[in-house]
């Protein structure tokens, strides 16, 4: 009798430090950490010893996979809108308010702008499927590349440019992409690296 | 009587259960953990020089003297050569073979940039030892890094290398304190001479 009178006594935990504790963690975890942006092809970047940090605004990144595909994307949702409109006009497009409000909500960009009103009009995940395969054309007979970053910059002057290469990218692809830059006079960028360490004898 | 009973229930020892708040407070955590990343990730500054300034280029190319100039030249299959001096494409033995590895440029970069790189040295030693904040760090080391008689890099990459030799040649760069360097398109003479080294 006495021990089942024991078994049915219920154990209260007190719970208040256990959720001070993760409280705390939360709100660590809220204020020092970004958002992973999604990226439409998976990217392994070069190890460098460069510590420099990448600026949190105003940042222009390219994206340039592998195979050399190049891929775009703005923080700014304002910039990409008035980009998209300026682009488009240059290649005689004009694109609707909801064609726009789709567009704004990508988080990477990169088909060439002919396919750019049946791509938008795809559901979200025929989107990510299709982005795959598609790219910024970089060529000297087609450069739509130069014409996106020059009315990126012309939105935005404060852009930084960061090119996000993989480390099996040939160089071609680079070289394309640095010449267009170096033709819009964008002559400094930041290439984004893995941190790697400095080696011993320099320290 | 009736002040009595109210006194009795502000002493009634109030419990919440603060369980579900952990639940939820851990799935959140959890959220927070898988989609977010902690470190913003390192960049690599480079400048190019203005395609327009034909003269400023041609000036500047004359500043750069012959026995101090290092030309890089990067190629497939990770393989890299470099030459000493001005091009010259009728000497077939300049061109020689080196490695992205310690033993290759940058034993080759370190022993011609040395008094620069002990300069450096000292430099980062006094900011462990506190004796310069990072302002100070900053500018003395490129008032070190821009003086006279330092060695200038060109590099120079044919189309079958990839990015990562691009940005190893960059990173030696950086590792032996080389402020003076450029990438230039490879010329057809550069071409050649690899050829000839490998048909050897």
């Amino acid at each position: 009798m006495a021990k089942a009178q024991i078994k049915k006594k219920s154990v209260f935990i007190d719970m208040t430090a256990m959720s001070d504790v993760t409280v705390l963690l939360l709100t660590f975890f809220m204020l020092t950490s970004t958002f992973v942006k999604k990226a439409p092809v998976a990217v392994t970047t070069p190890g460098s010893v460069s510590e420099i940090k990448i600026p949190d605004k105003n940042i222009l990144s390219i994206l340039i996979d592998k195979s050399g595909k190049v891929f775009m994307s703005l923080d700014k949702q304002a910039d990409m809108v008035s980009t998209l409109e300026a682009v488009g006009s240059d290649y005689g497009f004009s694109f609707t308010p909801e064609e726009i409000k789709k567009f704004q909500v990508q988080s990477t960009f990169g088909v060439p702008i002919a396919k750019m009103k049946s791509f938008l009009a795809l559901g979200d995940h025929d989107k990510d499927q299709v982005l795959k395969t598609q790219g910024i054309p970089t060529d000297s007979t087609d450069n739509q590349f130069k014409s996106w970053v020059k009315h990126a910059r012309e939105n935005n002057e404060d852009l930084r440019i960061a090119i996000k290469a993989d480390q099996d990218t040939p160089y071609k692809v680079i070289k394309d992409v640095m010449n267009s830059l170096q033709d819009l006079k964008e002559n400094r960028y930041n290439l984004i690296t893995t941190l790697k360490v400095m080696p011993k004898e320099i320290k | 009587m009736s002040r009595n009973r109210k006194t009795r229930q502000k002493k009634m020892n109030v419990r919440v259960d603060f369980t579900p708040m952990v639940d939820m407070n851990m799935l959140l955590i959890t959220f927070f953990m898988l989609c977010t990343s902690l470190s913003k990730p390192q960049t690599m500054e480079i400048n190019m020089p203005t395609k327009d300034d034909k003269n400023l280029k041609d000036n500047d190319q004359s500043k750069v003297k012959a026995s101090l100039a290092v030309t890089l030249l990067l190629d497939k299959n990770n393989k890299v050569y470099y030459y000493e001096g001005l091009p010259n494409y009728a000497d077939k033995n300049a061109l020689k073979r080196t490695s992205y590895d310690a033993n290759g440029i940058r034993s080759l970069l370190m022993g011609k940039n040395m008094r620069v790189i002990e300069q450096i040295k000292a430099l980062k030693l006094k900011k462990t030892n506190l004796q310069i904040n990072q302002a100070q760090y900053d500018t003395q080391a490129s008032a070190i890094k821009d003086q006279k008689n330092t060695p200038t890099v060109i590099i120079k990459a044919t189309d079958d290398s990839n990015y990562k030799n691009l940005v190893d040649a960059l990173d030696e760069m950086q590792i032996c304190s080389i402020s003076k360097y450029v990438i230039v398109p490879i010329t057809d003479g550069d071409k050649l001479l690899i050829k000839n080294l490998e048909s050897k």
